[in-house]
Formats: C-alpha cells, sequence, structure tokens
C-alpha cells in the first residue's frame, strides 16, 4: 500500500496516471497496479468531484442530524448505522464521542424533504432515541477545497 | 531648480534597473495570466512560528535587540547548522542575524571591498551581487557557469578568473535561477584553487534546505581549506516560508564578522525583533515542517522537469533551489522573445534567463513555488505555444 500514492489522490483524483509516477518517482505500471490493488481492498472507495451547489440554480439543501440511539446487545450501533447508511439521501454517518451516538449528514431537494425524511424514516426508528436537525446555511470549505472566490495568490510582482 | 542628474551618486547611475519589471507591469494587467515567475515560496509560514511571533508581541517584545540578534537565537542558528551541515560557530562573536540574506550579503561585500578590489561573480545567478560589488567600488568579473558543466563553477573558469586584485567570490549555490549545486567534490577543487591565497568567499546558501541530491547540501564552510576564508550566509525566507519576515544571517571568521557588524549596527541597528522570537520557535521545532514542505517541491521539480522534455524544451534535472532553468535554443527565439510572446499569446509568464547574466541566453527561468495544477495548467499553454512555433 503506498499512502503518498493515497494522499496524492485524495488531494486530487484527476491527476494522471503518469502525472501521479512522475511526482511519485515511481513507474506508471507501479501506480496502476497500485491503485487496482487498493481499489480491491476497499481503500479507494471512489471519486467524486468537489461541487459549489450554491453556484447552481434549485441546488440541494443539507442537514446534520444527530441521533441518540439505543446500542444493541452484541452488535452495538452497526445494525441501525447500516440501515441509515442505506437511504440514499444519506451523505454520510458517523459514530461519534460525546453527547450524541449518530452523526448523520443528509441532502435533499428542499428543507421540508429532510424534515419529512426525519420525521418519517429516522425518528419512527426502533432504536432511536431521539433527533437533532440542524440545516447547513453556507459552505465555506469542502473536502479541503475553499468555496469562496476571490482569493488571490498575495505574493508581490518582486522580481527574485 | 536642482540638477537632480548631477547631485546623485555616479555608481548608483549607473546600475541598470531590473529590465524585468516592465515585463511584471505587463504581466500584472492581464488578468487571465498564469505565473510561474515569483521566486518567494507558496507555503504559509508554519502556523506555530507565526503564534511564536505573536505571543512574543502580547508579551511586550516590541524592543530593539543587541545589535548581533538575540543570544538564543545566535545559539539555535549555531545548533542549526551544526545539526544539519555539520559547520559551527561561536554565537558570541561569528554570528550576525540579519534583514534577510541580502543585507548580510551587501555588509560582508562593503566589509570585505575597497575600491579597485575584483568580486568574482558567477552568472546565471541572482541579481543582486553585481550592482552590491560596485556600490562598494569594486569591480565585478563574470564568470558565466556553462550547461555542459550543468552550471556549476569549475576549477579551470576559476582559475582563470583570478588576478592579484582579486579580493572576493561569491559561491551563489544552490543557484538561482539555473538549480545548479556544488557538490563534495566540486567544492573541494574549489577549495585547491584558493589554497594559499586570501580570497574570500561569500557563500549564499540561502536555498540550502532545498537540495535534492542524495548527498544533501554541503556547506562551503564545510570543506577542507575553505572555513576560514568563508562567510556563510543563509535565512528563514526560503527554508522556513518566512520571506515577509526578513530574516538572514551571517556566520564567519571573528576578525571578519565583528567589522561587518560595525556596518550593521550603523545601517540597521538590529533586524525586526518579532522575526527573532519567530525564527527561534522555527529553528527548535519546525524540522519535520521543512521536510514536508521540501518533498513538496521536490513532487513539483520532477513534474515540471518532465513536463518541459517532454514538450521538447530541453530541461537539466535542477538539484536546488525551487526553479527549472529549461534551453528553449531549440525553438529558434531569444529569451526574451520566448517570454514575451508565451505571455502575450498564452498568458504564461516566466522569466528570460538573460535577466540573471549574459549567459542565461537561450534559457528561462521557470519557478515552481506554484500547486502543482497551476504548474499542470502552465505546461500545457506552453506546450500549445512551442507547438505553434513549429507550424
Amino acid at each position: 500500500m503506498n499512502i503518498e500514492l493515497l494522499k496524492l489522490l485524495y488531494r486530487n483524483a484527476k491527476y494522471t496516471e503518469e502525472e501521479l509516477a512522475t511526482m511519485l518517482d515511481i513507474s506508471e505500471d507501479e501506480v496502476k497496479a497500485e491503485i487496482k490493488q487498493m481499489t480491491k481492498d476497499g481503500i479507494i472507495c471512489g471519486y467524486k468531484a468537489v461541487i459549489d451547489w450554491e453556484k447552481i440554480d434549485n441546488p440541494y439543501v443539507s442537514a446534520i442530524i444527530e441521533l441518540n440511539v439505543v446500542p444493541k446487545a452484541g452488535i452495538g450501533f452497526e445494525e441501525v448505522a447500516e440501515q441509515i447508511a442505506s437511504y440514499d439521501q444519506v451523505e454520510s454517518v458517523y459514530l461519534m464521542s460525546g453527547v450524541y451516538d449518530l452523526n448523520v449528514v443528509v441532502r435533499a431537494k428542499t428543507l421540508q424533504d429532510i424534515a419529512r425524511f426525519v420525521a418519517r424514516e429516522l425518528a419512527t426508528m426502533e432504536t432511536v432515541n431521539s433527533t437533532a436537525t440542524h440545516f447547513v446555511l453556507r459552505r465555506y470549505k469542502e473536502l479541503d477545497s475553499k468555496l469562496f472566490i476571490g482569493e488571490k495568490d498575495g505574493r508581490g510582482q518582486l522580481f527574485i | 531648480m536642482i540638477d537632480y542628474g548631477s547631485v546623485l551618486n555616479n555608481t548608483v547611475k549607473e546600475i541598470k534597473p531590473s529590465g524585468i519589471r516592465k515585463f511584471f507591469d505587463i504581466a500584472a494587467t492581464m488578468d487571465d495570466v498564469i505565473s510561474l515567475s515569483v521566486g518567494e515560496p507558496d507555503f504559509q509560514t508554519p502556523w506555530e512560528v507565526r503564534k511564536a511571533g505573536i505571543t512574543s508581541l502580547e508579551r511586550g517584545k516590541t524592543k530593539y535587540t543587541s545589535n548581533r540578534g538575540l543570544d538564543n537565537l545566535r545559539e539555535e542558528i549555531n545548533n542549526y547548522l551544526t545539526r544539519k551541515y555539520n559547520i559551527s560557530y561561536d554565537p558570541e562573536s561569528e554570528i550576525l542575524v540579519t534583514v534577510g540574506g541580502s543585507e548580510a550579503i551587501d555588509a560582508a561585500v562593503r566589509a570585505i571591498v575597497s575600491p579597485g578590489d575584483e568580486v568574482i561573480i558567477p552568472q546565471p545567478s541572482y541579481v543582486c551581487y553585481e550592482p552590491i560589488a560596485a556600490l562598494a567600488g569594486g569591480k565585478p568579473v563574470i564568470i558565466e557557469t556553462k550547461a555542459q558543466d550543468d552550471f556549476k563553477l569549475t576549477k579551470k573558469q576559476l582559475q582563470d578568473a583570478i588576478t592579484d586584485k582579486t579580493k572576493l567570490l561569491i559561491l551563489p549555490f544552490p543557484n538561482n535561477p539555473t538549480g545548479a549545486v556544488m557538490e563534495q567534490k566540486d567544492l573541494e577543487e574549489i577549495s585547491d584553487v584558493l589554497k594559499g591565497t586570501n580570497i574570500m568567499v561569500i557563500s549564499d546558501e540561502i536555498y540550502s534546505e532545498l537540495t535534492f541530491t542524495n548527498g544533501g547540501h554541503i556547506a562551503t564552510a564545510s570543506v577542507k581549506g575553505m572555513y576560514e576564508r568563508t562567510i556563510t550566509v543563509n535565512g528563514f525566507s526560503k527554508a522556513f516560508s518566512m520571506t515577509g519576515w526578513r530574516l538572514g544571517y551571517a556566520c564567519g571568521p571573528k576578525e571578519i564578522m565583528s567589522q561587518i557588524t560595525k556596518i550593521h549596527q550603523f545601517a540597521i541597528m538590529c533586524a525586526p525583533t518579532t522575526s527573532q522570537y519567530a525564527a527561534v520557535w522555527a529553528l527548535k521545532h519546525c524540522d519535520e515542517d521543512v521536510e514536508h514542505m521540501t518533498k513538496e517541491y521536490n513532487r513539483r521539480r520532477r513534474l515540471i522537469t518532465k513536463g518541459f522534455n517532454d514538450i521538447g524544451l530541453s530541461c537539466r534535472e535542477p538539484l536546488g533551489a525551487f526553479y527549472a532553468f529549461p534551453s528553449i535554443k531549440s525553438t529558434g527565439l531569444s529569451s526574451e522573445e520566448f517570454c514575451e510572446r508565451l505571455l502575450s499569446e498564452y498568458r504564461v509568464a516566466v522569466v528570460p534567463g538573460t535577466a540573471f547574466g549574459k549567459g542565461g541566453e537561450g534559457f528561462i527561468r521557470v519557478s515552481y513555488c506554484y500547486s502543482t495544477e497551476h504548474i499542470l495548467e502552465a505546461l500545457d499553454r506552453i506546450k500549445k505555444f512551442v507547438e505553434g512555433l513549429k507550424k
């Protein structure tokens, strides 16, 4: 497993195999083999573009939902977490330390859609004790990418 | 009316303004320019270093320091040079903290050069040495390093340039703009040539952390016979991404350093106090940050070198600093024509090699102090430009 290769792909999944090989000083074949193996092993799980949805009409709305859950004997939080993760609206599910158990990020067309989803699907689950829904108002940074524009190279045009 | 032409110092009047200024001004008026021209790290100063500066201000450290710089900064500079390059200086008498490496070079040249003395300067190199030598009344003697020698200063070239008036040799390695470095055997040859002479050396090692040879950076002063004749200049700008803090240092024999300190004392008083406190932190705690930045520069270096060779602009592997210096001779254009046309037709700014001396003709300097995405986009445009020239 090549950690440095993973870090580069995490930075920019669109680097070509040739560029990755050059940067890491290994062969292109090695890059291909590593990516293939790490994908097979479930280390690389997918590739996505980072999109600022606010820049298009009818964007998605998102909410972060905190869930308090009663863990089940023997399987803990796994069953309910997997059940929640299976919904298409759910972007991510994390088991948390602290005052609540599961952090669920949900994406939908409208606020009402999210409210309905929480009320009908999440809150009604037998093991879910309580929910707290926080709507996302604005995103400033997403997966290391800054979403605000106008950030300029602040370096002076000195001749050095 | 005062005739300003007659009041000005003649030597100053004769210094040519940097020709590149005009070029930068044009680039600045275009908003879609992608630049590979800036010779300044794109990384921020490590946060902990910035915090150390802020903390010093909060604690009211807002006075002058001693002329030579903070005691513990000079001690840490010595620790750093010992740890990294196996050279050691007495913090009490052999180390001076300066306003960037630039002030160190200026003060060292002024302390050594008397009117008429010859100062040997290898070129292509950073543009400050020639005017600084001239301002001290010295006579710059230019050695043009050659591509076939990997832009190193050779024994033969140095021998040929030395006269009985030679006072000082500038060693600008790792080199801006060529990326050349002097390795152990190269420096041993220089040492052989200088043996038995009184010729002093100012070794500008500001890019020492950015050395990509297996052996790593070799400090000139660490080579046999060089310690007693070398003034080592280094600083925080490149290694720690601290350009705006304006902090560097000079180290050398105490007989010379005490004289350099007089110049510093009367011209500058002391280097900025806040920067000195931040620099103490940098030297003590930032080896990992430096390593991280160097690793990233190294990747970009490989990417950009391969990029130019793939385009058909032959590019030697730069082994130091953060510049590539590809040859553009195959295009038939002069360095300036190439840069002007690349800027106006494809909106990419790079610097003509001639900005660093006549020997830079046929080359361009390309900085890789930019993100890989930025570099790849620029390479793409340069490729289109060069392909267009062939048609």
